[in-house]
């Protein structure tokens, strides 16, 4: 697989090569990686390289996908504007 | 992992990479950092990633005025292959009440005399920095150019490598499970792990310092706080320093990266470990920083998290050996400012533990303080 061209992490543009050398760094969960490159960090909170990082783990550490430490799921479950919060969606220009 | 060292350090945020580094700039030899989780999975990597120097009481100020210095050549110091992505934009502290206003100059009267550049600034010249400030009913802004933001997780990255480097190590995932003294001297730590034999422990674990001052039959006077914070989505450079207003309970700043970190303190957050999200803060957030920053309305949030402050009785950190166990030493207390006066902090507890000379008085943030009630009691904490 051509490593350097695949993006594993869209919203920040991280490739599969950019994954597998942090986790021969020794970076272990996706958690780690997230905090050092952003992966799961963009608009998309990690819907589509989540997975991704998690299969790269359980091949390094020869674990099933299942035994691989998920990063806490947080609100919001999408972008939602400050001025909806703040005084609900006829205040926000959401359009 | 090692059976003996020099020295355990027990937390892996801010406070214990950095003396890791400190101690081992230094030439101690055999030290462990052990770390319940990954680095910075504490405070340090939940925090608001601000450092000002624009604070009330001298301890603060001189600790954070001089950690600038520190970040601003942290790259190059550490030899770090990213970036810290120190940025000074400033920090722009908004007083919307006299009393606020009259704090304000008192605490730059502190600043002023230790060489801080902050300035005191008309509404309109605290626009002209951040246009889109609301600023009816604003009396007055104090500003300091050098204060600014630093990424939380690299300079904990960048700590850990340079210790690393020395021969640090760090045993991540693991964790204490005691502590064995002879004699009122410590011996050792234990760990999920296993053991190891040591006559120097630093507890420097943040909210978790208490439960490991227990191990050792000592109760330390801190209680967790739990504090909420967000993040948006990026976009254009527009904000340059970090606003404060007390009054609205609300920091905000943007990032280099392009997003805005925000959290608002909640004056009725009880004493508890709980570290869940609530609802209740986005709305509280949302509208304080659309009061103080109308147009930051149209940005979407992407993500929330909330962090535990490790809250000591005056605001401010607890440097001492615990009585009764010889040879630990607690860094903890750090009430929600402990990232940006860390790389200082660090430098004052390796110098008192190898018994150099300390750059600043170490015995004023001791545990004594608490009986005579000397307390270095902190005015500006959001």
């Amino acid at each position: 697989m051509q490593t350097k061209e695949t993006i594993v992490c869209r919203c920040e543009d991280i490739t599969l090569d950019e994954i597998q050398s942090l986790i021969k760094q020794g970076y272990r969960t996706i958690d780690e990686i997230k905090r050092v490159v952003r992966a799961g960090m963009g608009p998309c909170q990690g819907r589509t390289c989540r997975m991704l990082i998690a299969q790269e783990l359980a091949k390094a550490y020869g674990v099933p996908v299942s035994e691989v430490l998920m990063p806490t799921f947080r609100p919001t479950v999408k972008p939602v504007k400050l001025g909806t919060f703040a005084g609900g969606e006829s205040d926000a220009e959401n359009c | 992992m090692q059976k003996t060292a020099n020295v355990v350090i027990i937390g892996g945020g801010i406070s214990g990479t950095a003396l890791a580094y400190e101690l081992a700039v230094r030439g101690m030899k055999d030290i462990v950092v052990i770390e319940k989780q990954y680095l910075a999975s504490g405070a340090t990597g939940r925090c608001g990633a601000g450092v000002r120097q624009q604070w009330g009481t001298e301890t603060n100020a001189i600790l954070a005025r001089d950690s600038v210095k520190r970040f601003e050549g942290m790259n190059e110091e550490l030899d770090y292959d990213k970036d810290i992505e120190f940025k000074q934009g400033g920090y722009l502290m908004v007083a919307y009440t006299p009393g606020e206003w009259e704090q304000y100059k008192k605490n730059v009267a502190v600043q002023h005399s230790l060489g801080i550049p902050t300035k005191m600034i008309t509404p309109q010249e605290a626009q002209e920095i951040v246009p889109h400030l609301n600023i009816d009913g604003l009396i007055g802004a104090t500003f300091c150019q050098t204060d600014g933001h630093a990424n939380p997780f690299h300079v904990v990255d960048a700590y850990y490598k340079a210790a690393s480097r020395l021969g640090v190590k760090f045993e991540t995932y693991t964790t204490v499970t005691g502590i064995t003294r002879e004699n009122g001297k410590v011996t050792g730590v234990q760990t999920n792990r296993g053991d190891i034999d040591t006559p120097l422990v630093v507890n420097a674990c943040g909210f978790a310092a208490g439960t490991i001052c227990k191990m050792v039959d000592f109760d330390l006077p801190l209680y967790p706080q739990r504090h909420q914070a967000l993040v948006t989505e990026p976009v254009e450079a527009c904000q340059g320093p970090m606003v404060i207003s007390l009054s609205h309970r609300l920091y905000c700043q943007q990032s280099p990266h392009g997003s805005f970190i925000m959290g608002v303190g909640d004056p009725n957050e009880p004493k508890d470990f709980n570290i869940n999200s609530s609802w209740e803060f986005l709305e509280d957030v949302a509208r304080q920083a659309i009061t103080v920053l109308p147009l930051l309305k149209n940005l979407r949030v992407v993500r929330q998290w909330s962090g535990l402050y490790d809250m000591s009785p005056d605001a401010n950190p607890i440097f001492d050996e615990i009585p009764g166990a010889q040879g630990m030493w607690v860094a903890a207390g750090f009430s929600g400012h402990g990232f940006m006066v860390g790389p200082m902090t660090a430098v004052l507890l390796a110098q008192k533990i190898l018994g150099q000379q300390c750059f600043m008085p170490i015995e004023k943030f001791g545990l004594d303080r608490f009986r005579t009630g000397e307390l270095l009691l902190e005015p500006a904490v959001v």
